[in-house]
């Protein structure tokens, strides 16, 4: 059962990393990174039940990490509407006010 | 018993004190600087004629205290001091010297605006003297030998405001520094053949006196010879004599205290101290001895010629430091140091007298003074002593010492002695020419409202006086009571006949002379300026020896700096700040990475990652 949620998991991991990566919506990145956070998640909570010492912590873990990027998203989203509001686009070449 | 000799540490104390008090009270104070200094130098006097006066008796032994100073592994460096019959001697000589010249510069330094100054530099000055007299070893020696090159170097540059003064300070430290780094040399070369690496002047007397053979003679003569090169540079011989006469340019008192009296004869006790070294090997001797011998005639004959008044009691200097060497080459250790104990005194006086006549008449050129003899009194009579000792006339000091050197040489070497005879004539030429130009004639241009010093000055030429008329009979033809104290060995009578007749022969032959040229006027002054121009001028710039370094040694060392420099500049600078500019352009270019773009950074970090991984994995596959 492992394998088939660890590849479960990398795939959702991969598509996650190639949408943080390579979207140009800024809302789309935000959503990627979520999808790469649950995919950390799926693999805590797959190997605290089949794993070579099944523990309840990787579910606990995972409750708190579901919590933190709830958390994250909503300073995501704030910090993407007051760039918005600001700059009046979400894509995310045109924020490079950190450049040298 | 030898409570005194015992206490000797704290001589160098007294003059250590004062020069700390002076220092922390600052230039205001300024009748304090006189009292403190005088004060710190009478302390120190009276100890040490303690200690001399306790040692008087029969069997005065060798006192030697030390501590632990550095261990370094299994040696361990011991510091402390030794009391000889030399080095108090010595003692009494420093400190008496130095407290008359205190004493003196309070009326010469009066109006002087770094008077306190002035006494913290002699009072540093006296204690490194009586620090490098009581050392019991060559390291703290050498230690003190420095620290009184940099007391030098700070009075002969006391008027610094004078570039002349600025320049004679710099030339009296370097020149100094060329022997001073033979004499390092020499010490470390000796560490290092030593038995157990000991410096301390006991041990080295028992390694060189016992015929142990533990040194091969080629490196005790190499010792040897790099010792007197320190010697050479301190006490001004040829060829680092070009210092001396420009040092010239300080105060008159340190000129007596300094270049005259103590710190140029530090090079003659140097060899007396390290005596067993040289006694090894006669290379070494007859070097010592020809290069004093030469440089006695050698600067005699300048003396002959110079025209301002410091300039040929510089010369004079010289030339007396000559005589003491080729004495102690000649094995007259005695000798050697019977002249540096008459010397210190009438050269000391002289000093003094001509400080007192400057003091008066404003100016050094001698052929401007003239008939002071009347206005000076105390001056006048002192000077004539002083320069009667120096001639070699009977009774006075000089004589006694100059005779035992002559005779020494007459029984060894009869070149030296006749060597030694024409600078004996020199010598009392040019001091007659001195006194009759200065003090008798018509008087001058410059000595119109000239007046005598007052009594503090007077004073210290009073007593310098005496002592230059009288030192001369602790050790006389009949009476080796000197020798056989200060070496400890009884000293059979000495005397020469011919040696005696000829120096007062010479003596009075140069003084007839002086006085038929300069003071009856019998014969033309100008005859030997007519008849050979070319030698007036020669003695005159001394061999011009100052434009020889200048063209042999000064120019080529300026060449080789500039090219140096510009080596320095372009090659060694280029590279330096090529390797900035090329740090700089890669941190530009390593900048431009730096576009702001998250997604860049992302997709460089995913990459590292991945990079990682793949190593961390692939190293499972590798053999």
């Amino acid at each position: 059962m492992l394998p088939s949620y660890l590849t479960m998991a990398a795939i959702l991991f991969c598509i996650g990393l190639y949408g943080a990566l390579a979207k140009r919506n800024a809302v789309i990145v935000l959503l990627s990174l979520e999808l790469m956070l649950n995919a950390v998640n799926l693999n805590l909570i797959a190997f605290s039940k089949y794993g070579v010492v099944p523990s309840l912590t990787g579910q606990i873990f995972s409750l708190f990490t579901i919590t933190v990027a709830a958390a994250e998203a909503a300073i995501g989203v704030a910090i993407l509407i007051a760039l918005f509001r600001m700059r009046g686009t979400v894509n995310v070449d045109e924020f490079d006010k950190m450049r040298r | 018993m030898d409570m005194y000799t015992q206490a000797a540490w704290l001589v160098p104390l007294f003059p250590l004190a004062a020069f700390l008090l002076l220092t922390a009270l600052g230039r205001g104070f300024r009748k304090a600087g006189a009292l403190i200094g005088s004060a710190g130098a009478l302390a120190a006097f009276v100890l040490s004629l303690l200690i001399v006066v306790e040692r008087l008796g029969e069997g005065a032994v060798d006192y030697n205290n030390a501590i632990d100073w550095i261990a370094i592994g299994d040696y361990t460096l011991r510091i402390g001091f030794e009391v000889t019959n030399l080095t108090a001697m010595m003692l009494v000589v420093v400190t008496l010297v130095s407290f008359l010249v205190n004493l003196y510069s309070a009326g010469y330094m009066k109006n002087d605006e770094r008077i306190t100054v002035f006494y913290g530099y002699v009072s540093l000055f006296t204690f490194s003297m009586l620090g490098l007299v009581l050392s019991d070893n060559l390291l703290s020696l050498y230690i003190f030998w420095e620290l009184v090159g940099v007391c030098s170097f700070l009075l002969v540059g006391f008027w610094y405001t004078k570039p002349k003064a600025r320049a004679a300070a710099k030339k009296a430290f370097i020149v100094t520094r060329i022997g001073d780094a033979g004499l390092l040399l020499g010490i470390l070369l000796l560490f290092w053949y030593m038995p157990d690496h000991a410096l301390d002047f006991t041990t080295i007397q028992s390694v060189f006196d016992g015929q142990s053979g533990a040194i091969t003679t080629g490196i005790t003569t190499l010792i040897a010879l790099l010792i007197f090169l320190g010697a050479i540079g301190k006490s001004g011989q040829f060829p680092l004599h070009v210092w001396l006469p420009d040092a010239m340019e300080g105060p008159t008192p340190i000129s007596a205290l300094i270049h005259a009296a103590t710190m140029v004869a530090a090079g003659v006790f140097l060899i007396a101290r390290t005596y067993d070294i040289f006694q090894d090997s006669a290379a070494a001797m007859e070097t010592v001895a020809y290069v004093g011998g030469f440089t006695a005639i050698f600067a005699a004959t300048v003396a002959l010629a110079q025209n301002d008044i410091k300039r040929i009691l510089a010369y004079s200097t010289v030339s007396q430091l000559g005589y003491m060497m080729m004495a102690l080459g000649l094995g007259s250790l005695t000798g050697g140091v019977f002249h540096l104990f008459t010397h210190a005194f009438f050269k000391a006086l002289l000093f003094l007298g001509a400080g007192s006549v400057i003091h008066a008449v404003h100016t050094q050129n001698i052929h401007e003074m003239g008939g002071l003899a009347s206005k000076m009194r105390v001056t006048a009579w002192t000077f004539a002593v002083g320069a009667l000792a120096l001639s070699g006339i009977p009774p006075f000091s000089g004589f006694w010492s100059k005779d035992m050197i002559l005779t020494a040489a007459i029984e060894t070497n009869p070149l030296l002695f006749v060597v030694g005879l024409a600078a004996a004539f020199c010598t009392a030429l040019y001091m007659a020419r001195l006194f009759f130009l200065v003090f008798m004639g018509k008087p001058g241009s410059a000595s119109a409202d000239a007046h005598e010093a007052p009594a503090v000055m007077t004073a210290p030429l009073v007593v310098l006086a005496v002592l230059a008329a009288a030192a001369g009979f602790v050790e006389t033809p009949w009476n080796g009571w000197f020798g056989s104290w200060l070496s400890g060995e009884a000293e059979a009578a000495h005397g020469s006949g011919v040696a005696i007749v000829a120096s007062i022969a010479v003596g009075l032959l140069g003084l007839y002379v002086g006085w038929l040229i300069y003071g009856k006027g019998g014969v033309s002054r100008k005859a030997a300026a007519e008849r050979a121009p070319w030698l007036v001028k020669l003695l005159e710039n001394g061999y011009y020896a100052d434009e020889l370094y200048a063209a042999v040694i000064v120019k080529p060392i300026r060449t080789i700096g500039s090219v140096l420099m510009v080596v320095d500049e372009y090659i060694i600078g280029g590279l330096v700040r090529l390797a900035g500019i090329a740090t700089a352009y890669a941190g530009r270019t390593a900048a431009r990475l730096q576009n702001g773009q998250v997604q860049t950074y992302g997709l460089a970090a995913a990459i590292g990652f991945v990079v990682l991984v793949a190593a961390i994995v692939g190293r499972r596959f590798w053999p």
